[in-house]
């Protein structure tokens, strides 16, 4: 039996398209489409219901120890108030998930991926410390994702806060209408925006409506998974399960930014450092068809007659009205002009190797 | 929305027949499903075809669909429009979004196969 959302009914009424994905009946896409949610996110603003995300708390004396060990950014150099993005790998350097940490005053908030919620929790408490406190509050948390070129107007309007105050990746508790939430400013969609977390279910209908309302000038709408992954795609982030999992290392998966090495130590630490010391073998290009075709997981890539690996991800982008994808290919095809081609159902259709990200005019600064 | 004057597949495909040969789509409701179709794979002019054999390919972001072909009989026409218009299946699926326009070769076998406006609307619940 999937899992529901506290907007569960709210989407029905809306006319979504409900999929289950990772255990949850999550609105793929509302009455007017992928493409059209897509490009609203890009120009104005959307809302998503993101409530299927897991969300654990770790606190105690040895939380920071916790984090840092299970984690290959230095969790360290965050401030209260802060969020960090990073990576759990095991012992061989192969991602166990990747995620957000908030930095709170006497806690963590870990945010991972829906599809690996049992997975990480079981994996954190195989590596608990001791005097550390691991809590799984997925199941009491909702959260709204506000993104979009007018995210500050709009949710502006229902805090007292102010906003432009609010830097990317950072966060703050306040309230909205009587509502404890925590508003964050971070994404996955290339634009600007806002997540907005809160726990009181009773409320969900209400803070809803409010985010609907406040956005109406610019006429918000609701965006389904669909465009996220497209939204997201358009920025080469990665996606869990697709472009990352246990057998890549964020090395090659293009995340080197994130691993910190020299913190000290943690789980995976040994693998990545053999892996950078012996040059990366393969990376996860981002790739953009040059004749008409859409890349899908698992289609092969070739050059020079040879196949070189396999398509990751793959869509038409809505902003670019091409076929992109990523794969992993041997470091001899990985500077970006290169030329590969895609076998899309017998054909090898020609495509060129980027930089990332694919959709370059994105609202949100960092 | 199902079309009286057309013939259907359990595959939500529709025929409309004219003297020797017929134009070819898919249906509302199979359009409605894919969701925004984003590119469609055309069949080659003068392509044989046997009813039930891959015609098109229609992608939608999501999905990727094999539209079979409904008739048996050579591919006369593809329609080109799709080509930069692939949308116009979700705008129009029984006219401007038409798929191909096929000779017919057996038009009695191939009706044993087909279903009519009722039938279709009862398959698809409505």
């Amino acid at each position: 039996m999937s899992k529901k959302t506290p907007f569960y009914q709210i989407h029905k009424n809306l006319g979504a398209k409900i999929t289950d994905f990772a255990g949850f009946k999550m609105p793929i896409h509302y009455k007017k489409g992928i493409v059209h949610e897509h490009k609203k996110v890009r120009n104005e603003i959307g809302m998503f219901d993101l409530s299927h995300m897991g969300e654990f708390i770790v606190s105690g004396v040895n939380a920071l120890e916790f984090v840092q060990k299970t984690n290959v950014n230095d969790v360290s150099k965050i401030e209260v108030g802060q969020c960090q993005y990073s990576q759990m790998c095991y012992p061989d350097g192969g991602i166990v998930d990747d995620l957000l940490i908030y930095k709170d005053e006497d806690n963590y908030m870990l945010v991972v991926n829906a599809s690996n919620i049992e997975k990480d929790f079981q994996w954190l408490q195989k590596n608990l410390l001791e005097e550390v406190e691991l809590k799984d509050i997925s199941d009491e948390t909702a959260l709204i994702a506000v993104q979009g070129p007018k995210a500050e107007p709009v949710v502006q309007k229902l805090v007292e806060d102010n906003l432009s105050q609010l830097r990317y990746y950072h966060f703050i508790h306040t309230e909205i209408s009587g509502v404890d939430v925590i508003v964050s400013r971070t994404g996955y969609t290339g634009e600007d925006g806002f997540e907005i977390y809160f726990n009181d279910f009773d409320k969900s209908k209400k803070l809803w409506n409010l985010v609907a309302e406040a956005g109406a000038e610019f006429d918000i709408e609701p965006v389904g998974l669909g465009a996220r992954d497209t939204l997201r795609l358009e920025m080469k982030y990665p996606l869990y399960g697709n472009d990352i999992d246990k057998n890549t290392n964020p090395l090659e998966a293009g995340l080197r930014w994130f691993v910190k090495l020299d913190k000290g130590n943690f789980i995976g630490r040994e693998a990545l450092k053999k892996v950078k010391k012996e040059k990366i073998q393969r990376k996860l290009i981002p790739f953009v068809m040059q004749e008409r075709g859409i890349p899908r997981p698992h289609y092969k890539i070739f050059a020079e007659g040879k196949e070189i690996g396999e398509v990751r991800s793959g869509t038409m982008s809505p902003s670019l009205k091409k076929g992109i994808g990523t794969g992993y290919v041997h470091r001899d095809y990985m500077k970006s002009g290169t030329e590969i081609k895609i076998d899309v159902r017998g054909k090898k259709l020609k495509a060129k190797v980027i930089k990332p990200p694919f959709y370059k005019d994105g609202s949100l600064k960092r | 929305m199902v079309k009286d004057d057309l013939y259907y597949t359990e595959n939500h495909e529709w025929v409309q027949f004219n003297d020797d040969s017929a134009l070819v789509g898919i249906t509302d409701y199979a359009q409605n499903e894919l969701g925004d179709v984003v590119f469609v794979e055309l069949p080659e002019k003068e392509l044989k075809l046997e009813q039930d054999d891959v015609l098109a390919t229609i992608e939608a972001v999501k999905a990727v669909e094999e539209i079979y072909s409904p008739v048996s009989g050579v591919v006369l026409e593809s329609n080109l429009d799709l080509e930069d218009n692939p949308e116009l299946i979700n705008s129009s699926p029984y006219e401007e979004g038409w798929i191909a326009k096929i000779e017919l070769d057996n038009k009695e076998k191939d009706m044993k196969n087909l279903i009519s406006a009722d039938e279709y609307r009862e398959l698809i619940g409505g």
